[in-house]
């Protein structure tokens, strides 16, 4: 079963070669990434070519990788160093205080990725695509709305949550969140408990927005073992029974 | 003879057929639907922002607010995500347990689903004959689970606890007679899996009801027949899933196709619709409905013979039993690091997918080795099935956009998250 998994990987090297950045299979899942610029000559060959036929894209979605791989506590040196081992300062976005900054950890133009999952019904076969966006401050990736009806509304969402642009979206607004609504909530940097909180002023006899009161509170700090405890197989070995075909 | 021009008709939020909380904007000529634009986002909770800042299993409990009337669904999809990144073998007994309620939810699903479509539609005693029934399934979440909707019962490694060898009755009270308390009890008198099994054998009758009510009745005929066709290479391209593409032709079923736990052990038929309208979807969920009804008999007959773990006894994962807590010291080390810690899943990213009631459910789980997920992106079906409002309501009346809506199933916990 993984091995149709690497026939696919190694098909998509032989036919998009020099249009993709790498080709990867973990957990009996492949992976494709792709530039920006390329998108939209791989998905078209990835939904039309004989081989693939990815007629359907399920999923898409934004990811920020601005955090990725941080943690709020200390494991390895902790026993060393003695109490206390939490991390100082905001870490994450669960702790961000209104008006709280937080700085990208992301080497630059890895921030911002839209992630695509894309179904072959005639090959039974799954694959997921990832495109990172060049610029993290004016993050673009054209749209695929053109090759996959589906992606109108994911590309939507995902502008709406992460202020990914896809270009020549035909009808690129806000999906989810509130009309009027100010940021992209997704964003690493953007607080849980959000900026403003939204109240009926009897006075005003409108609704008022205002900064946030509430506070920030995280009862679990994210924490990172890098000792294989809590391993309990080798992560990466084919799961023949349980998995997917 | 006065100008008619197009106008923009605002259908809901707060509309009995708008299933919760859609607002639809419709751009009409006369009667006659010219553009709809559904406006979503009202139930929007930021679910996966919050499953951000939360370890693992604290997850769970979210997931059945998604689509809270397939709650077990939901969770399925999200502890076989961690389950696959993690590299665990969940126990035969479990797997036979989830699927069996996953089958049980997705009988409460499709009920919900031909109660409120037929509502819309005209047929109020569907409504009321499907919420008879939901009763019975909802008693049995709550014998195995202590809740009626949001059961938070599937856990990494197995379920949360086994089935129970006696189902709860009712109690005489001021509102309830001695005589209607044992009427209620006549069938509870056995084990969860005897309830079960006396269910199952009279639901087909009562899918038979149903039958007789809709199949050949020309009022359900008229508003559903040719409404809302939706051809197979369009199906694709707009993200259906489910009973929505099966409903346009397509042979696809994960539950067949990519089986998870024993699935593939199961003896089912794929039903499959021809003109991809409302009618053929109604026949498909219907028969999808026996054909749940004859799985979960199969899970009653393994489930009786084979008693074990439901859950595995991998203490990284999943907490030690409460005996072993008392008595070991490694019990209450266990139990302490998982419940103020949780587990850290290593690094990596999955994709799960299960054959949710209405569709695929996936999710995409992205860990960057702490005990917390970096990014959790549900794909939930109703979001692409109500994308394709606009291409489905094109050029038809008023009156059967309730019936796309219906026939979408759509529930606004797992499009807004």
């Amino acid at each position: 079963m993984s091995n149709s998994k690497q026939q696919l990987a190694e098909a998509l090297r032989a036919a998009l070669g020099e249009n993709i950045e790498s080709v990867e299979v973990a957990y009996n899942e492949v992976t494709l990434e792709v530039s920006a610029e390329q998108l939209l000559e791989v998905a078209a060959r990835l939904r039309d070519d004989a081989q693939f036929q990815f007629q359907q894209l399920v999923d898409l979605c934004g990811v920020d990788y601005s955090q990725f791989g941080r943690d709020e506590w200390l494991t390895e040196e902790a026993s060393r160093g003695g109490f206390s081992r939490g991390v100082e300062d905001n870490v994450s976005s669960g702790r961000l205080q209104f008006g709280d900054e937080l700085d990208s950890l992301a080497v630059p133009g890895k921030r911002f990725a839209a992630v695509y999952h894309l179904l072959s019904y005639a090959n039974n076969q799954r694959l997921r695509v990832r495109v990172f966006a060049a610029d993290d401050d004016f993050p673009v990736i054209p749209t695929v709305t053109g090759i996959w009806r589906s992606a109108d509304w994911y590309e939507r969402e995902a502008f709406d949550l992460f202020g990914i642009l896809f270009s020549d979206h035909p009808d690129l607004r806000r999906i989810l969140t509130d009309y009027g609504f100010v940021g992209h909530p997704f964003r690493k940097d953007f607080p849980l408990v959000g900026h403003v909180e939204m109240r009926y002023d009897p006075e005003r006899e409108r609704v008022v927005y205002e900064p946030v009161s509430i506070e920030p509170r995280v009862l679990v700090p994210r924490v990172k073992r890098t000792d294989n405890r809590y391993l309990i197989d080798e992560p990466d070995t084919p799961d023949e029974a349980a998995s997917d075909a | 003879m006065p100008e008619i021009k197009n106008y923009t008709l605002n259908f809901g939020p707060q509309h009995p057929a708008a299933h919760g909380v859609l607002r639809l904007v419709l751009e009409m000529d006369g009667e006659v639907i010219e553009r709809a634009d559904p406006h979503i986002g009202l139930l929007h909770r930021g679910t996966e922002k919050l499953a951000e800042t939360k370890p693992y299993n604290q997850t769970i409990g979210y997931m059945d607010r998604l689509d809270y009337v397939s709650m077990m669904c939901n969770e399925h999809g999200y502890v076989m995500a961690i389950e696959k990144l993690l590299g665990i073998e969940i126990p035969l007994r479990a797997q036979y347990i989830r699927v069996m309620f996953d089958e049980i939810t997705r009988i409460m699903n499709h009920l919900m689903w031909i109660g409120t479509h037929a509502l819309d539609v005209g047929a109020m005693t569907m409504f009321l004959y499907a919420f008879r029934e939901r009763e019975d399934l909802m008693d049995m979440y709550e014998a195995v689970s202590g809740a009626r909707m949001h059961a938070t019962y599937y856990r990494p490694g197995g379920v949360a606890r086994d089935l129970p060898d006696r189902m709860p009755q009712y109690l005489e009270s001021r509102w309830r007679s001695k005589k209607d308390a044992d009427r209620l009890n006549e069938n509870r008198q056995g084990s969860l899996l005897d309830f079960v099994e006396d269910f199952t054998r009279r639901f087909p009758g009562y899918v038979d009801e149903y039958e007789t009510l809709l199949t050949d009745n020309r009022i359900w005929k008229q508003r559903t027949v040719g409404i809302g066709v939706v051809s197979e290479e369009r199906a694709y391209q707009l993200g259906f899933t489910g009973p929505m593409l099966r409903g346009s032709g397509v042979e696809w079923d994960i539950r067949k196709k990519q089986p998870y736990e024993v699935y593939d052990r199961m003896d089912f038929d794929i039903p499959v619709g021809t003109n991809g309208d409302c009618y053929d979807r109604y026949l498909v969920r219907m028969e999808e409905m026996r054909q749940s009804n004859g799985i979960i008999r199969q899970c009653i007959d393994w489930l009786r013979a084979n008693p074990g773990l439901v859950l595995t006894d991998n203490h990284k994962v999943a907490p030690p039993r409460r005996e072993e807590l008392k008595a070991d010291m490694e019990g209450l080390i266990h139990h302490f690091k998982l419940f103020t810690e949780g587990y850290t899943l290593p690094e990596g990213e999955v994709y799960t997918s299960i054959e949710h009631p209405k569709g695929e459910f996936g999710v995409y789980l992205i860990s960057d080795g702490a005990n917390k997920p970096y990014r959790v992106k549900v794909r939930a079906p109703g979001f692409a099935h109500l994308s394709s409002m606009n291409e489905m309501a094109q050029g038809h009346m008023l009156a059967d956009v309730v019936a796309i809506i219906g026939t979408q199933d759509i529930v606004f916990g797992e499009i807004d998250r």
